[in-house]
């Protein structure tokens, strides 16, 4: 009978992503809760040191799949040594970061597997007839508590949303064989975006910026990096040219999770809170005391962004 | 190039969300309805590579009736013909079901190439265009913000968090579309016109050929219980001052002091 949680991790380059932590943590939690053991498994090439960074959130046991074949994230080369890794080990549960590439590999996993699928899962509870998932619908206007039929269930959890919490186990690592298989896709070249920016889906901070702004984003890229915060956009922003697409917050952009959001300048249509209305806490910082953003932030100051935001910087750096 | 591409008909994304007695839908009486906004991307992708590579453009979908109208929107941007899978068992089906008869109705389509939306807006499940690709056997590049196509493969610019990376495949392959990849064109009143006496099948489950028991609400794997509404964040606190400087002390107090997020 299937049994265990195992978690797929992401890492880039030879490190974690930051949602490789929460969702060895969250397997913890579930292992815990199911009376059962974790598995985490890390995929990738010249990554035999890596085991060691997981360690601390608890896994029993950890797979480090390692071969050239899996340098770079591909599809098929992913999904066909997850397959036979999941295959020998029958777990109950299968838990992936909803990353870019944790979308695009689970959903080809669960076709494979014919295993259900719960996407981009905000919360995990136990009940008498199983887990159920919570998951955001219709761009977070409603919550569905999803129930998955069958072994294994696998969820694919949104980043920065659950926590990280340090477990010390002593954890066996294995380095199984590995077979990729047959791969059509092909990398053929990688472009980082330059060195120190902060991933809008993985900051914990971030200060946005609208039409409000004019196009001049200097008070809100300096507010950001005062708070090591990453910049996001409305789509009026980027529609200007003024902020590339990959900064864009909303329906049609990014999903985000913070702890804190600062909107600036930016009027608070449906769209763009379908981006970030799950982020714990949000200010919103606009001229028109009748803006709906106030209507859906916990904090709200009306002025002048240009005036407001520097004073901010100031008293931020007068903290002590 | 013989392109499908994959539609869905969802509410606009402006509309009010009721859930529906059953607590286990929302209701639609009232809704209005447009082409999934990234399935947009997906037929102006699909037209400007028939441009330069020629051949065809067919929109697949599975809906309702309704959801013809989101095919026909798709036919006056220039799309050649249409395919709807209507039929009552499909219904309420989670991603992998549609997957499953989607790729069914892709057994009798020729194609080289398919393109997807990376979601639909409605239930954001992100599932359907990998399965498709995974029922069919074919390689699939996600979130595409641009392609080239030349010796037979196609090479896309896919994004993730912090990059782009270019990924290359031959064909039959598909892809799904990101914000970015182009500006879709509007459908022209000659466009609307002509539209009107383009090809649109309209099939059941039994002319594709698929068992019913393994699609629809029977053949899910998930299984919604209820629908809720998010809790209502509590009433937004105005931050006073006498100046913007004030103003500002005060949001920094509260920031750092009260609910310790800076
Ligand atoms: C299918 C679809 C998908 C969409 N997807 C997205 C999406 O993903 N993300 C998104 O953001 N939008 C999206 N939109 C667009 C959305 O509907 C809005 O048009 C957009 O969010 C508005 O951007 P904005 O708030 O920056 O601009 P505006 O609505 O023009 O608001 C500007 C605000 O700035 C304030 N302001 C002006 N000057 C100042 C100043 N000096 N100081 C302080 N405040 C000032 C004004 O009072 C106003 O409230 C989508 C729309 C559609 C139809
Ligand atoms: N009922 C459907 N008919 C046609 N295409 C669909 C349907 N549902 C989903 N798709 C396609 O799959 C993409 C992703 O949808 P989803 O996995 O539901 O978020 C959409 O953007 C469409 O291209």
């Amino acid at each position: 009978m299937a049994q265990g949680v195992f978690v797929v991790t992401e890492q880039r380059d030879g490190t974690f992503r930051k949602i490789s932590y929460e969702a060895v943590s969250e397997g913890r939690r579930l292992a815990d809760l199911l009376n059962t053991n974790l598995t985490a498994a890390i995929l990738g090439a010249d990554i035999a040191t890596m085991s060691g960074e997981i360690k601390k959130y608890g896994a029993e046991k950890i797979l480090v799949a390692d071969d050239s074949g899996l340098s770079e994230y591909t599809t098929d080369a992913y999904t066909n040594v997850l397959t036979d890794l999941i295959e020998e080990q029958d777990p109950e549960l299968i838990i992936i970061g909803a990353s870019t590439q944790g979308k695009d590999l689970s959903a080809r996993l669960a076709a494979r597997l014919d295993a259900g699928l719960v996407m981009d899962c905000v919360a995990i509870k136990q009940t008498d007839g199983g887990l159920v998932f919570t998951r955001p619908m219709f761009g977070g206007k409603v919550l569905a508590d999803v129930e998955i039929a069958g072994t294994p269930q696998i969820v694919a959890i949104r980043p920065n949303v659950m926590s990280i919490v340090e477990t010390p186990k002593s954890a066996t690592v294995d380095r199984p064989s590995v077979k990729v298989g047959e791969v059509k896709t092909s990398v053929f070249e990688k472009k980082i975006e330059t060195g120190d920016k902060i991933e809008l889906t993985e900051a914990d901070i971030i200060v946005s910026g609208g039409r409000g702004t004019g196009g001049d984003f200097s008070v809100i890229e300096d507010l950001s990096a005062l708070l090591g915060a990453a910049v996001g956009s409305s789509r009026s922003a980027v529609d200007e040219g003024w902020r590339p697409h990959s900064d864009q917050v909303g329906q049609t952009g990014k999903v985000v999770s913070p702890n804190l959001y600062i909107a600036c300048g930016i009027s608070g249509a449906i769209q763009h809170l379908a981006g970030m209305s799950t982020s714990k806490c949000i200010v919103a910082i606009n001229k028109d005391p009748e803006a709906p953003i106030f209507s859906k932030a916990d904090f709200g100051v009306t002025g002048d962004l240009f005036e407001l935001i520097p004073e901010i910087i100031k008293a931020i750096k007068n903290m002590t | 190039m013989d392109v499908v591409v994959l539609v869905k008909q969802v509410p606009d994304t402006e509309s009010l969300i009721q859930i529906a007695e059953d607590s286990v839908s929302i209701k639609t009486g009232d809704l209005k309805w447009i082409i999934n906004p990234y399935d947009e991307f997906a037929v102006e992708e699909a037209l400007q590579i028939r441009e330069t590579q020629g051949g065809t453009v067919t929109i697949l979908s599975m809906g309702p009736e309704k959801a013809t109208e989101a095919i026909r929107t798709a036919l006056a941007m220039g799309a050649d013909s249409g395919v709807l899978i209507n039929d009552p068992m499909t219904a309420g089906g989670d991603a992998l079901t549609t997957a499953k008869v989607l790729a069914a109705a892709l057994k009798e389509i020729p194609y080289d190439l398919i393109i997807a939306g990376q979601r639909a807006v409605d239930g954001d499940n992100y599932q359907v265009g990998s399965a498709v690709a995974e029922y069919l056997g074919i390689p699939q590049i996600s979130l595409v913000i641009k392609e080239e196509i030349f010796n037979g493969k196609i090479r896309c610019h896919r994004v993730f968090e912090g990059g782009t990376v270019v990924v290359e495949t031959p064909f039959p392959a598909l892809f799904t579309t990101q914000r970015g990849l182009n500006e879709p064109r509007y459908a022209s009143l000659p466009g609307i016109m002509k539209a009107k006496k383009k090809p649109l099948d309209i099939k059941t489950l039994a002319d594709i050929g698929i068992d019913p028991a393994i699609v629809g609400k029977a053949g899910s794997k998930t299984k919604i219980k209820t629908l809720n509404f998010p809790s209502e964040r509590q009433a937004v606190r105005m931050i006073d001052g006498e100046s913007g400087a004030e103003k500002a002390a005060n949001l920094v107090k509260i920031l750092h002091g009260e609910i310790k997020a800076i």
